[in-house]
């Protein structure tokens, strides 16, 4: 019925486009021709902003990153801070920082399953029972560091607050519960015949694509590509942990899908391994302040969305000289236009929802 | 010429019964809804008008009556100010033959079932003049998305009915509940297949999830109407939700013996079978995915319109051997 091309401006306000992402569709019919995604409507100058600020002052920042996986976030840029200062936190921050980045993963991923679902169709139903979910978590933290969503926990020598035995029986009981209620979400989703036919084989990321964009996280996992930098280049007490890398087959939404409820579960493994060895002592290491870094950094870390990076430059001033994020869902959206190509709309929301980008980590 | 002014009272009596009906069933759909929804996701739903929130859908009413009627720049005026009545008035036709009772039915036609079918298919012009007349892409693309999906489900939706029509030997909705005296048609096998058909092409003639495609939320935003507000946009909303009461309706007529029932007045039954499907495709609604236009229509034609057809031939193939 329409021979030119249908231009579509998906967002920046649009139930489907996570946060304030613009995507400018050319629809042939409702065939996707091209998709263009125009970013920066969430952008505050965070990395300018840092060469403002001291490294501690610059911590709150981080939060607002990513702000699903704010100790995530903390713990990326604290560890860089620290090999740049040569610092290294006591044990008990360590294993401390595990269980909170971890905790924080599960929550992160939750929220990316279900909001995945919503975007197929999904009526808020999983989005709310991962709130529920993911609220016991907020929880969590809230007792730990008296906030819900901008934790700034992890800290530079340590972490704000110490595990005390309420917060301990409160993880006991969250991991007990969750290992039951993912069982849940494969009925609800995992094995739902509608749900696979929606999402199987559907925008299959082949390796060398995603590898060329710099794709990481569970969507590099889900085309069968064993990285994971917390087995590859160990941090914190990781390699102390046990746990499985756990990894897709195909790459199509689906395996992006069941990657993270995979690494949902490891996670839980992970978070009863630190607890239980938990050691005892100050949380906090004794450090002289002001910082005055001098020479440069770059340390990534796992974060619930791919490497997250920062590369920080300073000449022996209190103020960092440069600083730079790596922003997983950066280079997880820059291959959007590669993946939604020839795909109809209903899919490239498909896609979209599976890659799990959050725009606060994007436009910084 | 003997006019016949007690029956014409007769029926604007009935009539206005029938648009109060309409009316208040709407309402009290949509606050059902959004409570079923709420206890399935661990929520109370409104809580705050009225007990339990009863009065939610008055107080959204009101708000809606009150609002500012916005025509969309560029708009087919004409076409888009037509659309929500070709969408509304044929959802409160329908229920000219909906029997409620034995004796409560506004007029029982002989064409009864056919009447319903096809009445409430006039509703497809409205909701393609409203994707057209409102100069929205997405509107356009619902509008079209829904007529494809309303036209292709039309096909399984009237065999399925062919079956039922067949077993009871009339179209007139009366006699389809008399007809099941003996026992509800759901009982037989060719029947019970019948009526899987024909929920699952009426779910989607109704644009419910699984096949919610027309106003695919995370994809059109509303679809089809997007750019309607205040009183029309409340037009488009109640035709849905009466919409919705037909279908349940007619499938508790059709399969479940309608208002055949033990003790209570059959108004009760018929209500209380209607509402117990309402609550299925709640159910049914807030707990699967949506699937993908191709793949719904791949569903219709080639899946459900065969096998119905398929049952067609089965059932009379064991009415001419019964004789």
């Amino acid at each position: 019925m329409i021979k030119d091309e249908l231009v579509i401006n998906m967002g920046p306000q649009h139930p489907s486009t996570h946060g304030v992402l613009f995507l400018e569709l050319r629809l042939n019919g409702e065939i996707v021709n091209d998709c263009r995604p125009h970013i920066g409507y969430l952008h505050r100058s965070i990395e300018k902003v840092a060469e403002s600020r001291t490294l501690t002052q610059f911590i709150p920042f981080t939060d607002r990153l990513d702000y699903l996986a704010s100790m995530n976030n903390n713990l990326g840029f604290c560890l860089a801070a620290e090999r740049l200062l040569q610092i290294e936190a006591v044990r008990r921050a360590q294993y401390l920082r595990v269980i909170v980045a971890e905790l924080n993963r599960i929550a992160s991923h939750l929220l990316a399953i279900s909001t995945f679902a919503q975007d197929l169709g999904a009526y808020a139903t999983a989005l709310f029972y991962a709130m529920r979910d993911r609220q016991k978590i907020v929880q969590i933290f809230d007792e730990l560091c008296g906030q819900r969503l901008t934790y700034n926990y992890v800290r530079i020598g340590g972490v704000s607050g110490d595990m005390t035995p309420k917060i301990a029986q409160m993880i006991r009981d969250f991991i007990a519960s969750e290992r039951e209620i993912l069982k849940d979400y494969d009925d609800l989703l995992t094995h739902n015949i509608i749900f696979k036919a929606r999402s199987k084989n559907i925008g299959v990321l082949a390796q060398d694509i995603a590898l060329s964009y710099g794709v990481t996280g569970p969507n590099l996992r889900a085309t069968g590509f064993n990285w994971d930098v917390r087995k590859d280049e160990p941090y914190l007490v990781y390699d102390k942990l046990d746990f499985k890398v756990s990894l897709g087959t195909v790459g199509d939404a689906w395996d992006r899908y069941f990657v993270r409820v995979q690494e949902m579960r490891e996670s839980l493994k992970i978070v009863e391994q630190a607890l239980a060895a938990l050691p005892e002592g100050d949380p906090v290491v004794k450090v002289n302040k002001p910082f005055r870094p001098n020479g440069e950094v770059y340390m990534r870390t796992e974060s619930p969305r791919g490497d997250l990076g920062f590369y920080i430059v300073g000449n022996g001033e209190a103020f960092p000289y440069r600083l730079k994020i790596r922003a997983p869902s950066f280079s997880n959206i820059s291959v959007l236009p590669v993946m939604a190509k020839g795909l109809n709309v209903s899919d490239a929301v498909c896609v979209l929802g599976s890659l799990d980008i959050v725009m606060g980590e994007i436009d910084r | 010429m003997n006019f016949p002014v007690q029956e014409l009272l007769k029926l604007a009596a009935k009539g206005g019964f029938v648009l109060g009906f309409v009316a208040v069933s709407a309402m009290f759909l949509i606050w059902l809804e959004r409570k079923v929804s709420a206890w399935i996701q661990n929520r109370k739903g409104p809580m705050m008008t009225g007990p339990q929130g009863a009065f939610q859908s008055v107080a959204d009413t009101v708000k809606l009556l009150l609002k500012e009627n916005i025509v969309p720049s560029g708009a087919d005026f004409f076409i888009w100010w037509l659309a929500p009545f070709f969408v509304a008035i044929p959802a409160v036709m329908a229920f000219v033959c909906m029997p409620f009772g034995p004796h409560h039915i506004v007029y029982d036609l002989n064409v009864g079932i056919l009447y319903i079918c096809s009445i409430t298919s006039v509703s497809v012009l409205g909701i393609f003049m409203a994707g057209w007349g409102s100069n929205n892409k997405y509107s356009l693309l619902g509008g079209m998305r829904s007529a494809a999906q309303i036209i292709s489900y039309e096909v399984p939706l009237l065999l399925s009915v062919l079956v039922v029509v067949m077993e009871a030997g009339t179209v007139s909705m009366q006699g389809i509940v008399h007809a099941q005296e003996p026992g509800w048609f759901i009982l037989k096998p060719n029947v019970m297949v019948a009526f899987l058909i024909y929920l699952i092409s009426a779910t989607a003639e109704v644009n419910r999830v699984p096949f919610d495609i027309p106003e695919a939320e995370s994809e059109l935003v509303a679809g089809y109407h997007t750019e309607y507000s205040g009183m029309k946009f409340a037009m488009f909303f109640v035709a849905e939700y009466t919409n919705f009461f037909i279908i349940s309706a007619t499938t508790a007529t059709l399969f479940f013996g309608g208002w055949l029932g033990p003790w209570a007045p059959s108004p009760v039954w018929f209500l209380l079978k209607a509402y117990g499907i309402v609550f299925f495709l709640m159910w049914v609604r807030w707990t699967l995915p949506r699937l993908r236009m191709d793949q719904m229509m791949t569903f219709a034609w080639k899946v459900l319109t065969p096998l119905a057809l398929v049952n067609v031939l089965v059932t009379g193939w064991f009415l001419v051997r019964k004789g």
